[in-house]
């Protein structure tokens, strides 16, 4: 079965791949075919290329290589940046890639599983886990010595400097060798240095690189270097992917001919680490040929070797410590069985090496490697990969293991016998188990459906990872681990003797115990966690609770929740911890500082609350010189996440504070980088402060703009982009403070070229706006120059900026359209307006609202004459932009200035675009409806052309085709109005209700609108088909579970239910009535409220009491749904036909012995009291019996309706003197108090609410002060509730009300002021 | 069956919508706090209309802006100092 299962989800996305491609391939055809196709009777040619044009003219488009899907390990450093291909012509690829793939294993259930973080991040997000959570730091403010280990200002900046050397050394190496100055001879004797050794590894590579041209163009700048800095050395999530750990698939994982095979071509873009190491041993002492196939023999003895490899990182990585090869590796070529022996530690003597357990494992690490004096008895650590996989392994097996006959027996009853199965029976052999490997939740981890589990069998199965690790902590009220907390929460397993511990251990264990609640409990544990976490915050001290909460956060396997959760944490105890978080600042930036450019828009949120609660809890100066070493750090990413830690910090704790700061940081004479982070952090303050940067703008300004003259380009460039940011913020204000830079940015444009130029071009067009007229037409005109050579240019980036900027001039007040028109107009449509533009979605969003903008100037004729005649452009996506940008054009200007002849043009455009659009959108209906209704009663003339066209394709065979005829009926309906053209839309309407038989729902949905639109337009008089035809129809329809359809036909019968009643039949009405008891349980709330106020209007039409009447049956059904809506109904009646018609009916019904009838008849009343307000008044007396009635029953649901009743009832007679009954109700709701449901509860706080207002707050009051003071506590809080009330809503009315409390000896309790006479 | 934590939300939330105004009060008051607000309500209602202090000003037989002023400082302690705390008060 599970074959069948896995095959058949095969061939599901087989075809909808096939689809996906078909749908492409016929794109593709119709934008080139047309001129290819080859006529009837002439001679035929041969087709020149079959995939498209691929064949013919870019040929490197086309794979010639299948994928080793190893794509993905590129660094991006040596990543030759791709052009983007253009998706159609990469569909062979795809295909291939997906036989590929299919080949292999692949988990069909690989969509639904729940992706970590780190898995869905991109390579430069990825970079956060390089990072390393750095030492503590010395609290500067902290009057004593520091602790040694600490790190103060001072050390970190040296350590900030040793980096940037190295790095700039790294590079200078590089350069060399690039350029061939670097001979392994000719090497100057240095001193002996760590990584003097790995140095001259480069040339060598660098050699072996040259030495094969086919190694094509991957610049290798890092290769001998990558081990070098500490960030590269930590293992990513991605390399512990490839780690195959599955023990039965070993045979067939042996590692793929590339990696190790002597070819040098094979060579990987990326070097990792194992074919690094042993060559700083192997190849330099003995000098062989560089190359890297020599390794490949040697390996088996180099293994041993790598142990001794100084590595260069500081911190010894579990890839540096343990011999680099997988078990499974080991299972494959048992010659490396030998090398794996010695590493295992002796401390784990009872385990069989299973073949899924890593050896490397053996080395602690985390804060496994702090709690591991002695192992814990049942762990084995492996990767949390690994460990899922096995897992499955052995819960599959042990789920699917054959039951023995003991255990037959204990399953059935006595009476049973074994038979002798069949001759020709023969067993399923083939237990294909892929489908089977589905992430099955942990027994017992929270969220999610489960499945009711098997009972067990011997205990199999109960012990968390398949037996083999008991994965539930020793205290039975925790949560059990995941398999990836193990490596963080694995004390927890042990069974510890509390009073044996230290206080430090205690509260260790005390604060795991709280996240690995708050982790993985359900919400009431993790409550309770974060509950009692927070409490004790400052007892556990900032220390040991951020040296667990950290590492978590940085785990490989994180996912969101967790993040949410731990990032919580930090927010609650951040806020008790206060000033001791100092020494912690800057651990917590790096795991924090990520969060700020994550792609989750609520993660980014979180980050910036985080980030700003500690700035306010260390305070500036912490902040300042934490962050500061990292303003120049080497790393990119490192730069731009602590710029923008900086602008949460200046909003958190005011931008003067941080002025001083930054202006030192960009004057900075030492580093660019310095400078540019300084710029990027104005530029961040500006985009996440808004307007809130105008009072601060000119010094802003002042600090930046040194950097427009920069002598980095990289400086010039942010610097603009800092200018742009901050002239959005500031819009439409502060353009005095931005007079000093108009000049150099004006220079610039002229100067500069590419990605400076660009950045230059955004500048201006956000300051252009900030301009008065005068000024804004002169550097318009300066800059339009620039743009226009700019129109030319091929980059994507540069024509969004261009095209942004184009409408940024063209919007200000002082450009003239006559220089527009004469000037930019020409180049503007050359360079723009074309199929490629319509195919990048930003880039028509940019270019259809440039264009509508500059029509805004120079007026809409000119612009639409221009682009009419594309409307007929062989490209489907083209001619939607064309028809998007003249309705936005005619949607703001009108079409009064379009003449004869382009009106022609474009009603012909329109046509041809409607009839020939393939995709389905509302574009083209929106432009045609739009437009004509625009036009008015000049589209007269093209009316019979238009419904010749509906006519026509409203008989196409294509069901698309029908929907979208009579979509634009209903748009046009309204013009043909307008143009008088009734016969025709009675001849429309005809048409319609013949097509009322449509089979497709969609159609039929669009048809009804139709009818609807035409129904509306014309009036019910003089509709063709007469009403008395049409509502008959449209019963059966009615009965249509669509929603689209029951929308429509319940809008139509309503309308002509409300205009149209006396037309038809009472008793088709009734028949109606009945259809509509069933739209009551649609799941659309819009088509339920049509069907509750066509209740209405036919009970107008018709009188309410036979439309009651079915409503009242209506009451004894089940459905809760369906009585709830019915009451409302019944409501909605008797406003519409006021009240006396009805509540004789209804309070009859109450006497129906049912608790259903009799509730639905209560909350009929209350919706009823809500609907008709002051009305009430003259039936709350008819009524309150009945409630009384209701206010005694002993039915807690059925005496919560009354008391909502009663409180509708309360505030609708307000004023009206109906206060002896609302008195005497009071005395029937006021017991409820007492009751324990909440909804109840609720009602009577909502009920005595009422009585305040229409009875007066001193009546409640004095109900109240019975109870206030009751020794009771369940008496005194209800009512509590309602006194707050009482004081919320009329404290003042009160003060004359309260009871005189006698004096003490020590207090004074009576207010003497009330008793004055005068 | 609404989940234990769910079961008084509604109510949760308009005990926190109360609480979050001066006035007003809870099962756990003391009869001191109660007759505090009581004092500064009166007193703030009776500054605030100029009728009601034009009488008290007459009674009192000062100036409207004294009396209005007394009114205010009335309202700092109005019945003397909290009694004190019994240890019994928290069991």
């Amino acid at each position: 079965m599970s074959r069948s299962g896995e095959a058949y989800a095969q061939e599901l996305n087989r075809k909808r791949a096939a689809n996906q491609r078909a749908a492409a391939d016929e794109d593709n055809d119709e934008n080139k075919g047309n001129g290819s196709k080859v006529a009837f009777g002439a001679a035929g040619n041969f087709d020149t290329d079959v995939y498209g044009s691929v064949r013919g003219e870019s040929r490197e488009m086309y794979m010639d290589s299948i994928g080793t899907g190893e794509e993905d390990d590129v660094d991006e450093d040596s990543m030759p940046t791709v052009q983007k291909k253009n998706v159609n012509y990469a569909q062979p690829h795809k295909f291939i890639e997906e036989v590929a793939a299919s080949a292999e294993d692949t988990d069909p259930f690989a969509d639904t599983r729940k992706q970590t973080i780190a898995e869905r991040q991109s390579k430069y997000h990825e970079r956060a886990m390089r990072r390393q959570i750095s030492p503590d730091r010395v609290d500067a403010f902290v009057d004593q010595t520091p602790d040694h280990r600490n790190r103060d200002y001072a050390e970190v900046m040296r350590d900030q400097m040793y980096q940037v050397e190295k790095g700039q050394v790294e590079r200078e190496m590089a350069d060399r060798a690039k350029a061939g100055e670097l001979h392994v001879t000719g090497q100057p004797e240095k001193k002996k240095g760590r990584w003097d050794a790995q140095e001259s590894a480069a040339p060598d590579n660098l050699g072996a690189a040259s030495a094969t041209p086919s190694q094509g163009s991957a610049p290798r700048k890092r290769l001998g270097f990558a081990s070098l800095s500490a960030e590269a050395a930590t293992p990513r999530a991605a390399r512990w992917d490839e780690t195959p750990a599955h023990p039965t698939g070993a045979a067939d994982a042996t590692p793929s001919v590339d990696k190790w095979s002597s070819t040098p071509a094979a060579q990987t873009p990326r070097r990792n680490r194992w074919d690094e190491t042993p060559k700083d041993g192997g190849l330099n002492d003995g000098s062989m040929t560089p190359g890297w196939g020599m390794e490949t023999p040697a390996r088996g003895s180099d293994d041993v070797k790598i142990e001794d490899t100084p590595s260069a990182s500081k911190r010894r990585s579990r890839w540096d410590l343990t011999p680099s090869q997988t078990p499974n590796v080991a299972a494959a070529t048992p010659l490396h069985a030998g090398a794996q022996t010695p590493s295992f530690t002796p401390s784990h003597p009872s385990q069989t090496p299973i073949g899924a357990m890593t050896p490397g494992g053996a080395t602690p690490i985390g804060t496994a490697a702090m709690g591991m004096k002695t192992p814990a008895p049942h762990m084995i650590p492996m990767t949390p990969e690994q460990m899922q996989i096995y897992r499955w392994e052995k819960e599959i097996d042990d789920r699917n293991r054959p039951l023995t006959d003991e255990e037959l027996e204990s399953l059935f009853p006595p009476g049973y016998k074994v038979l002798v199965p069949p001759m020709n029976y023969i067993p399923l052999r083939t237990p294909s188990r892929k489908l089977m490997a589905t992430p099955t939740p942990m027994g017992g981890a929270a969220g999610g459906f489960f499945m009711p589990g098997t009972p067990d069998r011997d205990g199999v199965g109960e012990k968390g990872v398949g037996g083999l690790v008991d994965t539930q902590p020793k205290n039975a009220e925790l949560p059990p681990l995941k398999p990836d907390d193990m490596q963080y929460f694995d004390k927890l397993l042990m069974d510890v003797d509390e009073s044996q511990l230290t206080k430090e251990e205690k509260n260790e264990r005390e604060i795991m115990e709280h996240l690995l609640k708050i982790k993985n409990g359900t919400p009431p544990m993790r409550k309770s966690g974060l509950r009692k976490i927070t409490e004790n915050a400052r007892k556990y001290g900032a220390g040991p609770l951020f040296n667990q909460i950290l590492p978590l956060l940085m785990s490989p396997s994180l996912e969101d929740q967790e993040r949410h959760l731990m990032v919580k944490v930090i927010d609650r105890i951040l806020y008790k911890l206060d000033d001791l978080v100092r020494p912690y600042v800057h651990k917590i930036l790096v795991v924090i500082e990520p969060l700020l450019i994550d792609e989750d828009y609520y993660a980014r949120v979180e980050g910036r609350e985080i980030i700003s609660n500690l700035a306010k809890a260390a305070g500036l100066a912490t902040m300042i010189s934490t962050m500061r070493p990292d303003i120049d750090n080497v790393d990119e990413y490192v730069r731009n996440t602590t710029a923008r830690a900086f602008a949460v910090v200046a909003s958190a704790l005011g931008i003067p504070a941080l002025l001083p700061f930054l202006k030192a940081v960009c004057k900075s004479k030492k580093s660019w980088q310095a400078r540019h982070t300084g710029i990027k952090i104005v530029q961040q303050m500006a985009i996440l402060m808004g307007c809130a940067v105008l009072p601060h703008l000119t010094a802003l300004v002042e600090i930046v703009k040194d950097g427009l003259d920069d002598e980095q380009q990289k400086v010039r460039t942010i610097t603009a982009l800092c200018l742009a940011a901050l002239a959005e913020a500031s819009a439409p204000y502060g353009i005095e403070a931005f007079d000093s830079v108009l000049k150099p940015l004006w220079k610039g444009i002229r100067m500069h070229r590419g990605k400076g130029l660009a950045a230059f071009l955004k500048a201006i067009g956000y300051l252009i706006p900030l301009m008065d007229a005068e000024y804004a037409s002169y550097y318009t005109r300066e800059v339009m120059l620039i743009l226009i050579r700019e129109f030319a240019s091929p980059d994507e980036e540069m024509k969004k900026i261009v095209l942004k900027v184009v409408k940024q001039c063209c919007a200000t007040d002082g450009v003239e359209p006559s220089y527009i028109r004469d000037e930019v107009l020409p180049s503007f449509f050359k360079a723009f307006w074309n199929q490629r533009m319509a195919m990048d979605r930003r880039n028509y969003r940019q270019l259809v609202d440039t264009t509508v903008e500059i029509a805004q100037k120079v007026g809409c004729v000119e612009m639409i004459a221009r682009i009419v005649d594309d409307l007929k452009d062989e490209n489907e996506q083209y001619r939607k932009m064309v028809m998007e940008t003249i309705e936005n054009i005619v949607a703001l200007q009108g079409a009064t200035d379009i003449d004869a002849r382009l009106e022609e043009q474009l009603i012909d455009g329109l046509l041809y675009a409607f009839q020939e659009q393939t995709q389905e959108d509302s574009v083209m209906l929106d432009g045609f409806g739009t437009i004509c209704s625009n036009l008015g009663r000049r589209a007269k003339a093209y009316i019979p052309q238009i419904c010749g066209t509906i006519l026509w394709r409203l008989n196409n065979k294509s069901a698309k085709v029908r929907q979208q005829a009579a979509d634009l009926i209903a748009r046009i309906a309204p013009v043909m109005h307008m143009c008088e053209e009734e016969k025709m839309m009675g001849h429309m309407g005809v048409v319609l209700y013949e097509y009322l038989g449509e089979e497709y729902p969609e159609v039929l949905g669009s048809i009804l609108g139709a009818l609807k639109a035409i129904c509306n337009v014309i009036g019910m008089t003089k509709m063709t088909p007469p009403i008395k035809d049409l509502l008959p129809r449209l019963t059966p329809i009615l009965k249509n579970r669509h929603e689209k359809v029951q929308e429509n036909c319940i809008d139509l019968v309503g309308a002509i239910a409300d205009r149209g009643s006396e037309f038809v039949s009472a008793r088709e009405w009734m028949r109606i009535c009945f259809e509509l008891l069933e739209l009551l349980k649609a799941h659309k709330k819009s088509i339920r409220r049509a069907a509750i106020n066509t209740f209405g209007f036919i009970a107008k039409a018709i009188g309410p009491h036979d439309v009651l009447a079915t409503l009242l049956n209506n009451l004894k059904v089940q459905e809760r749904q369906l009585r709830v809506c019915t009451t409302v109904a019944i409501a909605i009646v008797s406003e519409t036909c006021a009240p006396f018609t009805v509540l004789p009916a209804i309070m009859n019904e109450y006497r129906v012995p049912e608790i259903n009838v009799q509730n639905g008849v209560l909350k009929a009343l209350s919706f009823m009291f809500e609907y008709i307000g002051e009305m009430a008044k003259d039936y709350i007396y008819a009524v309150v019996p009945l409630l009384i009635d209701a206010l005694m029953e002993r039915d807690q649901v059925h005496r919560q309706i009354a008391v909502d009743a009663v409180a509708h009832l309360a505030i609708g007679v307000y004023g009206f003197g109906c206060e002896d009954a609302l008195m005497h109700l009071l005395n029937y709701v006021w017991p409820n108090m007492l009751e324990n449901s909440p909804h109840l509860i609720q009602r009577w706080v909502f009920a005595c609410e009422g009585m305040r207002v229409s009875l007066g707050p001193i009546k409640v009051l004095q109900y109240c002060l019975q109870a206030l003071w009751h020794p009771a506590r369940k008496v005194r809080e209800p009512v509590w509730k309602v006194f707050n009330n009482l004081i919320l809503g009329s404290a003042d009315a009160l003060i004359a009300a309260y009871p005189r409390v006698e004096n003490t000896p020590t207090n004074q309790y009576i207010r003497y002021e009330l008793d004055y006479v005068l | 069956m609404a989940l234990p934590g769910e079961r008084f939300h509604v109510l949760a939330q308009l005990e926190h919508l109360q609480s979050k105004y001066t006035g007003t009060g809870h099962a756990d008051m003391n009869r001191h706090e109660w007759v505090v607000n009581q004092h500064r309500d009166t007193r703030a209602f009776q500054m605030s209309h100029p009728g009601l202090n034009t009488m008290i000003a007459v009674v009192e037989n000062e100036s409207r802006a004294r009396t209005r002023f007394n009114l205010i400082n009335r309202m700092i302690q109005p019945c003397g100092p909290p009694p004190e705390k019994n240890p019994l008060d928290d069991v």
